[in-house]
C-alpha cells in the first residue's frame, strides 16, 4: 500500500489522480447527457428512463458512492495542486505575458472547478434531494426550468463545465502519458468536440424546457 | 549603415538574496540593431561604470545560444519575445525606437535571486545528480555500432538532448514547474538502450528531487514549450509521465 500512496502523492502522481477521476467524470457526463436527451421526447419517455435507472437499485448506489468518493478526491487534489502552484512563485512578475501556450480552459481550471463544486451541490439539492413522493422527476425538472433565473444559471454553469473539460479532457491524456505526434491532434480535436457537445447538449435542455413546455 | 535605437529599460535591481529588490529605470542610447540583447546590456553597464554606479549583474557565457547560462524575463516573456531564441541570440532589431523594456529575473521558489538578474539555478543540477546519468563500467569502449538504435528513436533522443538547462521553462510556467527540463533529461536517456537499466530508479529519484526542491506541479499549460529556446516538445513530459507510471507499476 505504501508504494501506492508514495507514488500518488508525488507531483506526477497527483496529476494521475486528477486525470483518472476527471476522465471518470467525463464518462459520467456522456451517460448523464444521453439519459437527459429523453427530456426532448416528453414526460412519458423521460419518466420511463428514470424508472429504468432507479430499477437498477444497488448498482446505482454503488455508482453514487463511487462518484462521491471520486468527487472528493478530484476536488481536494485539485485544490491542493492549486495551492502548491500558487506558492511555487513567491515573488510574482511585474510584467507577465503568455508565450501562446495557455488557453482559456487551461488558465482557469481552479476557478471553473470551484464554480462547479457549488453548481454540483445546488444541482443535487434541487433535483436529487427533492421530494420524490408527491411528484415525478419530470415534474421537478419542468417546474425548476419554468423559472428564468434557474434557466439562466444552468446555462452559465454548463458553459463553465464546457470550458473546464475543454482543457481537462486533453490534459488528462497528456498526464497519463498519451501524447503521440500521430494521435495528439485527434485527441485535441476530440476535446473540443466533447466540450461543445457537453456545453450545448446540457445547456440547451433548460432553454428548450422553458420555451416549449 | 547600421540603424540605432534608443530604449528605456526598467531593470530588476536587488543587492543580494536577502535584499528587497525593485525596478530601476535606465536609458539605453544609440543601440545598434545588430547588437544582441546582452551586448545592449553591456553598453548600459559601461555607462553605469563610467558614472561610478554598480553595473547590472546578469549571467552569460557562450553568447551563442548553446550553454544555457543567460536568461531573463523580457517584457513578460522568458528570453524575450522571439520563439526558439536565447537571450544572447535575441537581436535588438526586434525592438523599436522608444520601446520601454522591462527586464526581470527568472522567478520560482526554487530559483533564488542572487543579485539583480542572476538567479541560483543549481536546483536543476541537483535534479541531474539525482538520476540524470547512466552508469558505465570502465575499460575498453565498445564499438559504437554494437548497439543498434533506430534512426527515429535516435532523432527523438537528440531532440530531447538539445535542452541546455537554462530554466526558461520554469520561469515561463504559470506554476514554476520544471517538468519540461526533467522530461527532456529523462527522455534523452530513457529512449536509448544505454538508459534502460536505470530507467526506473532514474525517473523516481529525479521527480522526488524536483518535488523536494519546491518546483510547482505541471498543469499542462504548454507555456514552457512555447518559450523554450530549444523548442523542446511537451511530448517529453508525456514520456516522463509514462516512465513514471511504468516505474510505479513494476
Ligand atoms: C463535472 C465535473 C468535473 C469534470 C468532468 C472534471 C474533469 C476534469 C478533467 C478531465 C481534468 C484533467 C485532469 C488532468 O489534467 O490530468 C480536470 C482537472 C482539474 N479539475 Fe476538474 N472536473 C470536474 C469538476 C471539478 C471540480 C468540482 C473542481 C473543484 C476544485 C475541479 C478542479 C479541477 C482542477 C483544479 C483541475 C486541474 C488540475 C491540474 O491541472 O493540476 N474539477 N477536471
Ligand atoms: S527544456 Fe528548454 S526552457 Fe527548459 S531548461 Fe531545457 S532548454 Fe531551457
Ligand atoms: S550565453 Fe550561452 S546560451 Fe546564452
Amino acid at each position: 500500500m505504501s508504494w501506492l500512496v508514495k507514488t500518488l502523492s508525488t507531483s506526477v502522481g497527483k496529476k494521475l489522480v486528477m486525470a483518472v477521476t476527471g476522465l471518470f467524470f467525463c464518462c459520467f457526463l456522456v451517460v448523464h447527457l444521453l439519459g437527459n436527451l429523453t427530456l426532448y421526447k416528453g414526460m412519458e419517455t423521460f419518466n420511463g428512463y428514470v424508472d429504468h435507472l432507479h430499477a437498477l437499485g444497488p448498482l446505482i448506489r454503488v455508482a453514487e458512492v463511487l462518484m462521491l468518493v471520486f468527487a472528493l478526491v478530484h476536488v481536494t487534489t485539485g485544490l491542493m495542486l492549486t495551492y502548491q502552484n500558487y506558492m511555487s512563485r513567491p515573488v510574482k512578475y511585474q510584467m507577465n505575458k503568455s508565450g501562446g501556450g495557455r488557453t482559456l480552459g487551461s488558465a482557469t481550471m481552479p476557478y471553473t472547478g470551484i464554480v462547479l463544486i457549488f453548481f454540483v451541490i445546488a444541482h443535487l439539492l434541487g433535483f436529487h434531494f427533492a421530494d420524490h413522493e408527491t411528484q415525478t422527476v419530470y415534474d421537478i425538472v419542468s417546474h425548476a426550468f419554468s423559472d428564468p433565473v434557474v434557466v439562466g444559471y444552468y446555462v452559465v454553469a454548463m458553459l463553465v463545465v464546457a470550458v473546464h473539460v475543454s482543457h481537462g479532457f486533453w490534459s488528462a491524456f497528456q498526464s497519463l502519458g498519451v501524447n503521440h505526434e500521430k494521435y495528439n491532434p485527434a485527441i485535441k480535436a476530440l476535446a473540443l468536440v466533447f466540450s461543445l457537445v457537453v456545453g450545448a447538449g446540457f445547456g440547451l435542455i433548460p432553454v428548450y424546457m422553458s420555451l416549449f413546455i | 549603415m547600421t540603424k540605432t535605437i534608443n530604449l528605456t529599460l526598467k531593470v530588476w535591481r536587488q543587492k543580494n538574496s536577502q535584499a528587497k529588490g525593485n525596478l530601476e529605470t535606465y536609458s539605453a542610447k544609440n543601440i545598434s540593431t545588430d547588437m544582441s540583447f546582452l551586448e545592449m546590456m553591456d553598453v548600459v553597464n559601461e555607462t553605469l561604470i563610467l558614472e561610478g554606479k554598480d553595473p547590472i549583474t546578469f549571467d552569460h557565457d557562450c553568447r551563442e545560444g548553446i550553454c544555457g547560462m543567460c536568461g531573463a524575463v523580457v517584457n513578460g516573456r522568458a528570453h524575450g519575445p522571439e520563439k526558439g531564441t536565447t537571450l544572447c541570440q535575441l537581436h535588438m532589431r526586434h525592438f523599436s525606437d522608444g520601446d520601454v523594456v522591462v527586464v526581470e529575473p527568472f522567478r520560482s521558489r526554487a530559483f533564488k535571486v542572487l543579485k539583480d538578474l542572476m538567479v541560483d539555478r543549481s536546483g536543476l543540477d541537483q535534479i541531474i545528480q539525482a538520476g540524470g546519468y547512466v552508469s558505465v563500467n570502465t575499460g575498453g569502449a565498445q564499438d559504437a555500432n554494437a548497439i543498434p538504435v533506430p534512426q527515429k528513436i535516435a532523432d527523438k533522443a537528440m531532440d530531447a538532448a538539445e535542452c541546455i538547462g537554462c530554466g526558461a521553462c520554469v520561469a515561463s510556467c504559470p506554476n514554476a514547474s520544471a517538468m519540461l527540463f526533467v522530461g527532456a533529461k529523462v527522455s534523452q536517456l530513457a529512449l536509448l538502450p544505454q538508459g534502460k537499466p536505470e530507467a526506473k530508479e532514474r525517473v523516481v529519484s529525479m521527480i522526488s528531487k524536483m518535488d523536494e526542491l519546491g518546483f510547482g506541479n505541471c498543469s499542462n499549460e504548454r507555456e514552457c514549450e512555447a518559450e523554450c529556446p530549444k523548442n523542446i516538445s511537451i511530448e517529453n513530459i508525456a514520456r516522463l509521465n509514462r516512465e513514471f507510471i511504468k516505474a510505479g507499476v513494476k
